[in-house]
């Protein structure tokens, strides 16, 4: 692959010392010109077949988000790093447990403002094929791409194949959670996993990486190349004490057990080893002062490497004002002005499923997807500073995305619903529906206010129907429920098909 | 009646929904109108486990569960063993179900010592065993019981355990004798996770009437409407294909 001629990226701490017009010309971004750019008949045949199961995928009203991209893969192995080299401002990867999409899509619309064509698993699939085919989708027939940039959410099991392939500019990693147990093992391996796929890259790729988690921010320890952190420097916004549990994760350095002195959520927050003295490293990108508008959003102000930046982010629930952290920092190492920063915050359109707002009528739906018992907790806080009218309809399913083993259900705190009072119903669905119901129980609901209703478009008329003049319907479905209830959305011209989403 | 619920390392001990069995043990209690308390214990503390009526371990990663190991050993370990012989009922689940063996030889050639409660080790094995799993309970006079189990390490039984039951769908201790769990007196141990009690309520009251009778309770355990639990356990038979064919 050609190199174009660039600096070589000093070593850590480098954003510091240079905070104005950092830009992305630096950071090793791969170089359109030369990369086989001549006719190959292997390309030409994968591209083909690839649009052809899309074009037939899509006609049969799924997504074709992955699928075409495992049969290019098949025809042409090479696929992803040809497309990747084509990219003349590089890759950018955004991978962690929780945030990925949102990241990715808050990312989008900065580099939007700054009117940049970007390449993007906007779906969600995020597996070695969903890489390919977002490709797939930004190329013609003869490989020609009109995107500038790739934007890749990449699954932390794929991080070690993806980076070896797409030799990205940068990485951010938002957080690890226990997620999918039954898939990755334990919770150090995924890191690990992660930590693999950071060597694949190289040194000039960039670490973005948030310091509040001890898990991620380990990684940028002995990392060759530039790291840039981001994290909450506003402590009132936490709890003074951690309770200690087993996601409090030992010290990266010596393995003792963390020593928190304020606590976000979950393991999020600010800690130290009291053995070896290993601490939160101080972030460039830092939330300095929040303001919670409801179920409107947040006004945010954040110091940053290019000075103050004060912008309103529309969609509600903390964890998104982390993924808006992230989405900053990214786009630091891209020389995005703050101007345009603001403005791809302030325009932004939740993505798929993640807090999505639809109108039915006189009533709201907001889509939010649960998959682990944090992701599934900070849903819940989100649902209960809404005060207003509210229906909420949970679909779980126990497909190999969506995690097979539904214990999880039981990590999350339900509890905090104190029984549903404060809901005009409550409907459960999805293959796994039973479990829920039984969770709902144990957690002090009655279980004849439990309604079951296993089909996600039977379970949603029922919320309909219960759901009074000008509330708000949550539903709260896990990865396939989620595509499933979409779908019954968009059916009925509700929602619009997720591969046209931007 | 009072009942005291010791949660063993509940801050290391805790993969894959264990609390969800804390939880269903004091709400099963309440609706039975016992009244329970739950008293955690961590690694290095000195509160006794011996001192509850019902003792719970849950599952943890293969660092903690090495953390737990050494603290269940020189700490609970003695006292845990009286408890059990006293009467004591006690529940380990996966990777608690494999310290109350007599040890767990892991796949690196550890060996992690165990309380010895129960007559069994535990060897690492190579595949995990991953999956929903039913069993028919020896312990319940053949009823059935629904979870899902996720573990590396292969369990065999001495002649002083009995197992918990015979496996109908999935794996068990070790995928090969088709045995799944063990018990011996009032301590009872599984892979099952799922959470294992709320899928199987009659698990949990035959363990918190053990506790009951042990305190020379005259109590008897009330009726409580199971109508939901025992709809997801069907649910669950019905997932591994043994739908229809298992009556409760």
């Amino acid at each position: 692959m050609s190199v174009g001629p660039r600096k070589q990226p000093p070593a850590r701490g480098w954003f510091r010392e240079n905070n104005v017009g950092v830009t992305f010309y630096h950071l090793g971004g791969c170089q359109t010109s030369g990369v086989n750019d001549g006719f190959d008949w292997r390309r030409f045949l994968a591209l083909c077949l690839g649009k052809l199961t899309q074009g037939a995928s899509r006609f049969l009203g799924r997504g074709g988000s992955s699928f075409p991209g495992r049969i290019i893969l098949w025809v042409d192995p090479a696929f992803i790093r040809v497309m990747a080299g084509k990219m003349a401002r590089g890759t950018l990867v955004v991978t962690g447990t929780n945030g990925k999409t949102t990241t990715a899509k808050l990312v989008a619309s900065i580099l939007g403002a700054k009117g940049w064509g970007v390449c993007r698993n906007g779906a969600g699939a995020n597996l070695i094929g969903g890489l390919a085919a977002a490709f797939l989708n930004a190329a013609n027939f003869w490989g020609k791409v009109r995107c500038q940039m790739a934007l890749l959410e990449v699954d932390e099991a794929t991080v070690p194949q993806a980076t070896g392939e797409l030799q990205p500019a940068a990485i951010a990693v938002t957080n690890f959670f226990r997620d999918q147990l039954d898939r990755y093992g334990e919770l150090t391996n995924t890191v690990e996993l992660v930590r693999r796929g950071l060597r694949e890259a190289g040194p000039r790729t960039v670490l973005v990486l948030n310091a509040d988690d001890p898990m991620v921010a380990g990684l940028g320890k002995g990392y060759p190349g530039p790291v840039l952190y981001y994290g909450v420097e506003e402590p009132t916004l936490g709890r003074r004490e951690k309770e200690r549990d087993a996601e409090s994760p030992p010290c990266p350095n010596c393995g003792e057990q963390l020593a928190y002195t304020v606590t976000y959520y979950a393991h999020l927050g600010n800690y130290r080893c009291p053995a070896c003295g290993w601490a939160r490293p101080r972030p460039e990108v830092r939330l300095q002062r929040l303001r919670s508008e409801g179920s409107r959003g947040y006004a945010l102000e954040m110091g940053t490497p290019q000075g103050t930046i004060r912008a309103k982010l529309p969609v509600p629930g903390f964890y998104n004002v982390y993924n808006a952290l992230a989405a900053t920092a990214l786009v630091q190492i891209c020389g995005v002005e703050p101007g345009l920063i603001v403005r791809g915050l302030e325009g932004f359109a939740a993505s798929f499923g993640r807090m999505e707002r639809l109108r039915v009528g006189g009533t709201q739906i907001l889509l939010a997807l649960v998959k682990n018992p944090v992701g599934f907790n900070q849903v819940l806080q989100a649902v209960l500073e809404d005060h207003g009218p509210k229906v909420i309809l949970f679909l779980i399913n126990d497909r190999y995305a969506d995690g097979t083993d539904v214990s999880w259900l039981w990590d999350a705190d339900l509890e905090r619903l104190e029984g549903g009072a404060e809901f005009a119903g409550v409907i459960v669905g999805g293959l796994r529906a039973e479990d829920m119901a039984v969770r709902l129980k144990y957690a002090g609901w009655p279980p004849e206010a439990i309604l079951m209703e296993h089909k996600p478009a039977q379970a949603l008329e029922r919320a309909i129907g219960l759901v009074p003049p000008g509330g708000i319907i949550y539903v709260l479905p896990t990865y396939t429920a989620l595509l499933e209830i979409r779908e019954v959305l968009q059916r009925r011209g509700w929602a619009r098909p997720f591969w046209e989403e931007s | 009646m009072e009942l005291k619920i010791g949660h063993l390392y509940p801050d290391l001990m805790n993969l894959y929904g264990d609390r969800g069995n804390i939880i269903v043990l004091t709400r099963r209690c309440s609706w039975h109108g016992i009244k329970a308390t739950v008293e955690e214990i961590r690694t290095g503390e000195e509160k006794r486990a011996a001192e509850c009526d019902v003792v719970f371990i849950g599952g943890g990663q293969d660092r903690e569960q090495k953390q737990v190991a050494w603290d269940l050993r020189d700490r609970q370990g003695p006292a845990l063993r009286a408890a059990a012989a006293d009467g004591v009922v006690i529940l380990g689940i996966c990777g608690g179900y494999q310290l109350l063996g007599h040890e767990f030889r892991t796949g690196t050639g550890e060996v992690l010592p165990g309380t010895g409660i129960l007559d069994l080790v535990t060897v690492g094995g190579g595949k995990r065993l991953i999956g929903n799993i039913a069993v028919a309970s020896d312990l319940l006079g053949g009823k059935t019981l629904v979870g899902f189990e996720n573990h590396s390490g292969k369990t065999y039984l001495g002649e002083g355990a009995k197992p918990l039951g015979k496996v109908l769908a999935g794996y068990g201790n070790n995928g090969e004798d088709g045995t799944e769990g063990a018990y011996h007196r009032n301590v009872v141990g599984t892979y099952l996770h799922g959470s294992v009690l709320p899928k199987n309520p009659w698990l949990a009251d035959y363990l918190l009437a053990k506790a009951v009778e042990r305190r020379g309770g005259t109590l008897k355990l009330r009726e409580i409407d199971d109508q939901l639990e025992r709809t997801a356990h069907a649910a669950a038979l019905h997932q591994v294909g043994l739908g229809g064919k298992m009556e409760n």
